[in-house]
């Protein structure tokens, strides 16, 4: 078996009814992978862009680009080889935990609090897959309440 | 023009020079019946079967080259026609697939024969439509049928709601197809296609692996003088039967699990694979760390998706084999030097001495393999051949004297049983001045028997010749070869009376089991130009033979095994 690697593929297809499911089907259909997907209009375009996190071996990830350039609204399958990379987290805390060190924590991830309330606060970090996660661990002994992760996105540097 | 969805549907097919379409109607497509009935344009064959209008629609494509029209309504009248279009889609057949569906005001809410039909088509279609707005139709159409027969051909289908069919727009199909996300590459890459013809001249021992596309691109003649002036020997897969005649003596005959010794021992020794719009398939390489293992690879495939899927490819061209072939031809001019093939050609005559392609008269029983030759002698060049998927499929790819390409049409990626009387009929609407003989057996033949009532109807005679062995035979081969003649629901000693079955729709029948009845009734459904089953009772336990054991190496065949 050849070895599975992690790769970032963003497709720009036409903005138009069911696009979405014709992707994930192929992704379903033929056993591919998909560890993250997101999909938003590019703005002033008939156009969408989605950011696919995927991975699989060499010939794997070829037939996926291959594969998703086949369907008909597929205007462009970008196979990312040096990016930049980014995902976002939401995360709600008790509003007893200490705030102070949760702020410092989120500064330090590219984020910060952005919302309190009288039971909880929501902060929010936008970092590399990688260091999101790091974050996620870090903000264990806070007792976070509760967690939502983006997919990424990304962009050719 | 101001008209109604209905009618676009009607002008778009005539537009297109449509001169025949299957279907079966029902609610959600009546408007577009409703308009059918008004017209003298074009040709509707009501099949008795949704399954049944796919089928004939790719059988008529297969035949003739054009787009098959299948025209039939929504819920139960699409699900019936999902098998069809899996089969166009394995195949690369061109079809424009038109469905109805409910009214705009109830899709979504469970409606009577509702069923989210551009979902389940997604899967088994190259493209699909749903339209919502009359205003959208000439375009969707002409787009639909643009994308059928552009590129690596396929099934398109387009699902239309009861309303649209009603609502009034402007008609305009006077605009060319512009789709920019879709731009089918053509023509090769010429210096890829350069450095291909450079490997071809400094190979020893090159072999043609001659694919299904080249039928599809219809580069048959272009292929046909490629291997003449290169003298190098060809292989056919399955799909490509025909594209060499069977008389060519370059031709070693098909690869692949059922293919001869000779194609498989010539693929495992050449240095050189020339692939031409095939694809790989797993029945064709057997093991694929052992498949042509010394050899380099040139793949010509219009699809980039097929190019390096499955093996890798030292020269991969996407393009239209027609192109790539015209390229190859001009570049190759300066004759390739013939006599520094004269070894490698003699290895394979050898290796076709060691182990023709054969079978043993060694019963009293009819062998199935000597009634396809027969019919091969009776009738050569002058039947369109289709088959059902079994036993008899095989034999017939391997023992009938093909040709010319489409000469042979058949379910090969999909392997779906109850495709080939369907088909044939389509074969009989495309090319009425040739018999359609199609070779079935007695499990295939009860998949689609209503269609007897279709070919009888609209007076497409077709030559059902049922290889009868009581058994669902390819099943049962595997039984024996592979799980120790434990025979689990393949006996089918229980079957209908064919020959009063046929009677029964109007057709006629005949039971043979001798050489002399077998003659006597293909002479006689011949003369008499009717619909016909020939029930011919074969040997139960024959074998088809030469077998690559499914995922073994192609050198390594079972070539013989006599079943008691």
């Amino acid at each position: 078996m050849e070895a599975a690697e992690r790769r970032v593929i963003s497709v720009i297809v036409i903005n138009e009814a069911s696009v979405l499911s014709r992707i994930t089907d192929l992704f379903s259909g033929r056993g591919y992978n998909i560890t993250s997907l997101t999909v938003a209009p590019i703005p002033e375009s008939r156009y969408s862009r989605l950011t696919i996190v995927t991975s699989g071996s060499v010939r794997v990830i070829e037939q996926i680009t291959k594969q998703l350039h086949k369907l008909i609204p597929v205007l462009k399958v970008i196979e990312h080889a040096d990016l930049v990379e980014k995902e976002m987290a939401l995360v709600k805390f008790p509003i007893t935990e200490n705030l102070a060190d949760i702020s410092a924590l989120c500064s330090a991830y590219n984020g910060n609090i952005v919302n309190v309330s009288e039971e909880v606060i929501i902060t929010m970090v936008a970092d590399e897959p990688k260091r999101v996660d790091y974050f996620l661990s870090a903000i264990k002994r806070f007792h976070p309440k509760e967690i939502v992760r983006s997919g990424a996105v990304a962009l050719e540097r | 023009m101001q008209i109604s969805g209905a009618q676009m549907v009607i002008e778009a097919l005539i537009a297109e020079e449509v001169d025949t379409i299957f279907g079966y109607p029902g609610g959600a497509i009546m408007n577009v019946y409703d308009e059918i009935y008004k017209q003298n344009s074009f040709k509707h064959i009501l099949t008795r079967h949704e399954q049944a209008a796919v089928h004939a629609a790719e059988g008529y494509s297969k035949a003739s080259g054009k787009v098959g029209v299948a025209m039939i309504t929504s819920g139960p009248g699409f699900t019936n026609a999902v098998t069809g279009l899996a089969d166009a889609y394995m195949d690369s057949v061109p079809l424009v697939v038109i469905s109805g569906q409910v009214p705009m005001s109830l899709i979504g809410t469970d409606a009577f024969q509702e069923i989210d039909a551009v979902g389940i088509s997604r899967s088994c279609t190259k493209h699909n439509y749903l339209v919502t707005d009359a205003a959208d139709l000439p375009r969707v159409l002409k787009e639909a049928f643009y994308i059928a027969r552009t590129g690596r051909p396929g099934p398109v289908h387009v699902d239309i709601p009861k309303d649209v069919t009603a609502q009034i727009a402007k008609f305009d199909y006077s605009k060319e197809v512009d789709i920019e996300t879709y731009k089918p590459t053509t023509k090769g890459n010429t210096r890829q296609i350069k450095k291909a013809v450079d490997a071809i001249k400094n190979a020893k021992r090159p072999l043609f692996y001659l694919g299904g596309g080249i039928i599809n691109s219809n580069a048959s003649e272009e292929v046909r003088k490629l291997v003449k002036n290169t003298g190098i020997p060809a292989v056919e897969t399955f799909m490509a039967r025909g594209t060499l005649k069977y008389d060519d003596p370059l031709l070693i005959s098909m690869l692949g699990m059922h293919g001869s010794y000779a194609a498989n021992m010539a693929m495992s020794e050449t240095d050189l694979v020339i692939g031409l719009g095939a694809r790989f398939d797993d029945r064709v390489t057997g093991k694929l760390s052992e498949f042509a293992k010394g050899a380099k690879i040139i793949h010509v495939d219009i699809d980039p998706a097929s190019i390096s899927k499955l093996v890798n490819a030292d020269f991969p061209i996407v393009g239209d084999i027609k192109h790539v072939v015209k390229s190859m031809l001009d570049i190759a001019k300066t004759t390739i030097d013939k006599e520094r093939y004269t070894p490698w050609l003699d290895t394979i005559a050898n290796f076709n001495k060691l182990h023709p392609l054969s079978f043993k008269e060694d019963s009293e029983d009819l062998k199935p393999q000597w009634v396809i030759k027969r019919v091969g002698e009776t009738l050569g060049d002058n039947a369109n051949i289709s088959t059902d998927v079994g036993q008899h499929q095989m034999w017939t790819a391997q023992f009938y004297p093909f040709s010319r390409p489409r000469q042979f049409i058949s379910s090969g990626g999909l392997g779906t049983m109850g495709f080939g009387f369907p088909a044939a009929v389509g074969v009989k609407a495309a090319d009425p001045k040739r018999i359609s003989v199609n070779f079935t057996g007695d499990g295939s033949i009860l998949m689609n028997i209503q269609e007897l009532m279709t070919a009888v109807e609209q007076k497409l005679p077709v030559i059902n010749i049922i290889l009868n062995n009581n058994y669902l035979g390819m099943v049962r081969q595997w039984q024996t070869l592979f799980y120790n003649k434990r025979h689990s629901e393949t006996d089918l000693s229980m079957q209908p009376d064919f020959v009063k079955l046929a009677e029964a729709f109007g057709g006629v029948g005949y039971r043979v089991s001798t050489k002399e009845e077998f003659d006597a009734a293909l002479k006689d459904a011949i003369e008499k130009n009717v619909v016909a089953f020939i029930d011919v009772k074969v040997h139960r336990l024959e074998n088809v033979m030469p077998m690559v054991p499914s995922g073994g190496s192609l050198f390594n065949m079972m070539l013989e095994y006599k079943e008691k």
